[in-house]
């Protein structure tokens, strides 16, 4: 955003339709960088503010952990249902392949019908193997 | 003073400004949206909703501010400390940071890299660690349960959101929310926009844009009936906040995103106004709406419902929308309406 002032300087190269060198590009990153440390400073902040505002009087009943009315008698992390690792797993494979989409997609305008014929046929595996899976039952939750 | 801002702690502070100009004007909204939002709620259910701080209740978010700062933080006796205060900041700080590609007009966004889009679909993916830490670091039986899933729920419709965006990049040729809007323009205003051509997937977009964020009718983490509060039962004071404020931030940002993707972004629905900044919070503000009416008007959804909805439905719908979309850009149909990159794409 630095056209503001610099106008020479610092014109998005990418919005003004001329092409932009790798520095131009890498440049972009950096506001994102400063915006992690703003944000993070944020978040902190607020927290301290708590800490050191707030009156804290802890007891061990206000401190133990909740459950309705009564004294926790198990450990809170227990044995969970397969079925969220399945979830994940699952997650996993269509979230490659979307990574695997999305050069293909942005440089569509320029590739041949191999390229546009080949990426068809990867989607198409790919669908046989999820009929497989909805037919397996790994998409249930009962 | 032009000559300072050149050195490298000029430029520094320069940024600095401009993130502080987008996150202030920010947080200020947030608070009068929660506001719209609770009156919103109200008067669909007939009731007068936040009305006593200040004018008409405008005030309400403010004084909630002020109450979470003076309560006490209580960190369960089982947890483990550091995790524990870390979560909400993750959640915090991973929904602020995607609004640094988001534009707000031709030329104002503060970082206008070339994978904008893949970068705010990266970095809200991230935003489920801030769930899943909350929910193990709190050592409680409610927020585990609640974590697990609200997680399973967030990757879920992860995949559907990321497929309905490839679509719209096939049809732009370009990961930049710049080109993506330049691609949207044309002589006949609202009628060129992707919102016509990619409707079923704005649709879509939209509730995966619900459930991704827990809002109702998905709000199954915090389902009171089952979980309590899902993963935020044990927490208090700021650290709450934290998390209130990733989640409506993370709202906005959906609101942003469906108006850069499907409408238009900053350009004026009839030709012959003039584009500008306006046109995108007044679209900005209209998606808000629907978030709010539909908080109001749906039930909740049980889990196995949510999950058939996902995976049975939304990710063979979008899958065949893709292979749908990238035919009809390879061989024109429709007039050129799926390839759009002639027009002003990258």
């Amino acid at each position: 955003m630095l056209w503001l002032i610099l106008p020479t300087d610092g014109v998005p190269t990418l919005l003004a339709g001329k092409e932009p060198t790798l520095e131009d590009m890498l440049r972009e990153y950096l506001p994102i960088l400063v915006f992690f440390a703003v944000a993070t400073g944020l978040g902190i902040v607020l927290i301290l503010a708590a800490v050191v505002v707030a009156v804290r009087n802890p007891d061990p009943e206000k401190l133990s952990a909740y459950e309705c009315g009564f004294n926790a008698f198990d450990d809170a992390r227990m044995k969970f249902d397969v079925r969220f690792y399945l979830v994940a797993i699952l997650f996993i494979i269509f979230d490659l392949e979307i990574a695997f989409l999305f050069p293909w997609a942005v440089a569509f305008k320029d590739i041949s019908m191999t390229g546009f014929w080949s990426m068809m046929i990867f989607l198409g595996i790919l669908t046989i193997g999820f009929a497989y899976e909805w037919k397996k039952g790994a998409l249930e939750w009962d | 003073m032009a000559e300072f801002l050149t050195t490298p702690l000029g430029i520094g502070i320069y940024i600095v400004a401009q993130i502080l100009l987008l996150v202030v004007p920010l947080l200020v909204a947030l608070a009068f949206l929660m506001y719209a939002d609770r009156k919103i709620w109200a008067a669909v259910q007939m009731r007068r909703g936040p009305n006593v701080v200040g004018f008409f209740g405008l005030m309400q978010s403010f004084a909630d501010f002020l109450k979470y700062i003076v309560k006490e933080v209580v960190i369960p006796a089982g947890a483990d400390r550091a995790v524990f205060l870390m979560a909400p900041l993750v959640s915090l700080v991973m929904a602020l940071v995607a609004w640094a590609v988001i534009p707000f007009n031709e030329t104002m966004v503060i970082s206008n890299i070339n994978v904008a889009i893949l970068y705010v679909f990266a970095v809200s993916s991230l935003e489920v660690y801030g769930v899943i830490m909350g929910g193990w670091a709190s050592n409680s039986k409610y927020p585990f349960l609640g974590a697990l899933r609200s997680a399973a729920q967030m990757i879920s419709y992860e995949v559907s959101i990321g497929l309905i965006i490839i679509g719209v990049i096939l049809t732009t040729g370009s990961m930049n929310f710049g080109d993506i809007v330049n691609a949207q323009k044309g002589d006949y205003g609202m009628l060129n926009w992707y919102w016509l051509p990619h409707f079923p997937m704005m649709i879509l977009f939209f509730i995966s844009a619900l459930a991704e964020t827990n809002r109702p009718p998905f709000d199954l983490p915090e389902a009171e009936s089952e979980l309590v509060a899902g993963y935020q039962v044990e927490y208090s004071s700021t650290p709450f906040l934290l998390y209130m404020i990733g989640e409506l931030v993370a709202v906005v940002l959906m609101c942003a995103l469906v108006a850069l993707l499907f409408l238009g972004g900053w350009l004026s629905p009839i030709p012959g106004l003039p584009d500008g900044m306006l046109w995108m919070f007044a679209k900005m503000g209209f998606v808000f709406f629907f978030f709010s009416m539909i908080k109001a008007i749906t039930p909740r959804y049980r889990y196995d419902q949510l999950m058939r909805l996902g995976w049975k439905v939304f990710l063979p719908f979008s899958l065949g929308w893709v292979v749908f979309v990238a035919f009809a850009a390879k061989f024109d149909w429709f007039w050129g309406a799926y390839a759009r990159w002639s027009v002003g794409g990258g």
